[in-house]
């Protein structure tokens, strides 16, 4: 995970055509948008083929500066260019749901977000949820309900319970039904995650404990 | 990827309508349907204009006669949850509680979901169809289960959006801004059938944007609902849908509304239910006559009969229920 909330950008802002973007990350890797090399490099490069512009994000608690091509989603950014890589890339067009965070506190899919437009809002992502190095409220609850298989779309299922929970801190199995009918489970674990989205609520009732 | 562009944020209503009286200039308002739009690449963008930050055009307010103003930039969730809405315009509540995931109704707006592009797979997949300046509607001969069976063609798609047709129920009429003035549309004038235009649903022109949705004020002894069929029931597109608008004065129905989605390019106005409803009491031989009456005209392609006996069923139970 960055450490660093501010990308260093090889070159101004304006004017070239093709330009590499470094983000300090911990253990990532050489990519470009077209093609991702895995390496040993220490930090990651994005290479931009548009005009960038210079933008703050503030996600979990944190603003950061970064510049970002106006097409770039809020997904890609999340990802690759924060190395936060809790959120997940599914469909990338809106359907599935494993790309779910929480925008001023509403779910929102981060592949149908332009990054631009997230700006002067409150992003929340899989990472926020923890407390210190332990987990938050409704990851504990899908560890403790076994709610996945595979696990792919278990952060953005965790992101869907957070949001719905914060609307409605006591959902009917209806309303959680309905709160998670924007998340796909390929493994169909839609049984033990509706269990969780209880679980975590009861969990949240008394500050987090069980 | 999409392929680059630029990015202009508006701040007031002015510089948007400035910012997109440009060549290859496109609206920004919560997204969901431009950026599906450019992944796909149905088209491509020089600028996008974000008008997501316009707040006058945000919000519901009461009109003066008693009617409802809604801003084109008002979410689908806030539509849904509205405690007005629910009371006094449920078809419309009720119709967007029914749009897409709670992700996409957080950030979909309304303007947006009556103007989105058409979701038939020839026009979003990779075949030159009619709509995209080809000459053929590969639906014709093609995987047409979920498209038109109201329509003199050459396009058969059936208009995606739920909200469109509770609207045509409450005969809303809409405002639309542009580089000349506002102009006002009812909503029954807004869509237009393929035959009348093959490259966009609606009246639009490239420079105008609709900013408004006026509803009228709510009528005495008046009732809505909506209701709507997809073939997945987590969330998908309407196969069908009904919306009803029923006046009853001593349980005579005075006059009625019925509007049909996902059944043809626009959203379809069984007027010959309407005129069977009008002055009589309801039972359930007249709801189901007013079924058999929504279908008239239906003309089924290969692979979407079924739609025709839908359309009678879900019509039928709508207004049984309405009035249980």
């Amino acid at each position: 995970m960055s450490k660093e909330p501010e990308n260093n950008c090889a070159g101004g802002p304006h004017g070239l055509s093709r330009r590499g973007f470094i983000s300090s990350v911990s253990a990532g890797a050489a990519a470009s948008t077209a093609l991702r090399e895995a390496n040993a490099a220490s930090f990651q490069v994005i290479e931009a083929v548009g005009t960038v512009l210079p933008i703050q994000l503030k996600i979990n608690g944190i603003t950061r500066k970064i510049q970002v091509e106006p097409r770039w989603s809020l997904l890609f950014v999340i990802r690759e260019v924060l190395g936060l890589t809790g959120t997940k890339i599914g469909c990338e067009r809106g359907e599935c749901g494993a790309c779910t965070v929480l925008i001023d506190g509403k779910p929102r899919y981060a592949c149908m977000t332009l990054a631009v437009e997230a700006q002067g809002q409150e992003i929340t992502t899989l990472e926020g949820l923890m407390d210190g190095e332990n987990l938050g409220p409704v990851q504990q609850a899908f560890v403790e309900e076994d709610a996945f298989q595979c696990g792919f779309c278990t952060p953005g299922q965790i992101m869907a319970v957070e949001g719905l929970l914060r609307r409605n801190a006591s959902p009917t199995m209806e309303e959680v039904r309905v709160g998670l009918s924007g998340n796909l489970c390929r493994c169909a674990a839609y049984q033990h995650i509706f269990s969780a989205a209880t679980r975590a609520a009861e969990r949240k009732k008394k500050g987090g404990m069980a | 990827m999409m392929k680059p562009f630029a990015y202009l944020k508006a701040k007031t209503p002015a510089e948007a309508l400035a910012a997109l009286n440009s060549k290859g200039a496109r609206i920004h308002a919560g997204g969901t349907d431009l950026l599906g739009c450019l992944h796909d690449h149905l088209f491509t963008v020089d600028k996008v204009v974000s008008i997501s930050g316009i707040k006058e055009w945000s919000g519901m307010t009461g009109r003066p006669d008693g009617g409802l103003k809604i801003g084109c930039l008002t979410t689908i969730a806030s539509i849904a949850a509205s405690a007005v809405l629910k009371e006094k315009y449920a078809v419309l509540a009720q119709a967007a509680s029914e749009v897409a995931s709670p992700q996409l109704r957080e950030q979909g707006t309304i303007g947006g979901n009556l103007c989105q592009r058409p979701r038939c797979w020839y026009y979003r997949g990779d075949f030159p169809c009619a709509r995209k300046g080809g000459e053929t509607c590969f639906a014709v001969e093609g995987e047409n289960q979920n498209h038109a069976i109201f329509s003199n063609g050459p396009c058969f798609f059936v208009h995606p959006s739920d909200t469109a047709v509770a609207l045509s129920a409450l005969q809303a009429r809409l405002t639309v801004a542009g580089p000349a003035g506002t102009r006002t549309v009812p909503i029954e004038s807004f869509f237009l059938a393929p035959e009348k235009a093959i490259d966009r649903e609606n009246v639009l022109e490239p420079a105008e944007i609709l900013t408004e949705i006026h509803l009228p004020a709510p009528a005495a002894g008046a009732r809505s609902s909506y209701r709507k069929i997809r073939s997945r029931q987590s969330w998908d597109f309407a196969l069908t849908s009904v919306a009803l608008w029923l006046q009853v004065d001593k349980g005579m129905v005075s006059q009625a509304r019925c509007w049909l989605g996902g059944v043809a390019p626009a959203p379809w106005r069984a007027a010959a239910a309407e005129k069977l409803l009008a002055g009589k009491k309801l039972n359930a031989a007249l709801a189901a006559s007013a079924g058999q009456a929504a279908a008239e005209g239906a003309v089924p392609m290969r692979d979407n009969a079924y739609k025709v006996e839908m359309v009678k069923g879900a019509v039928e139970e709508s207004l049984l229920r309405l009035l249980a």
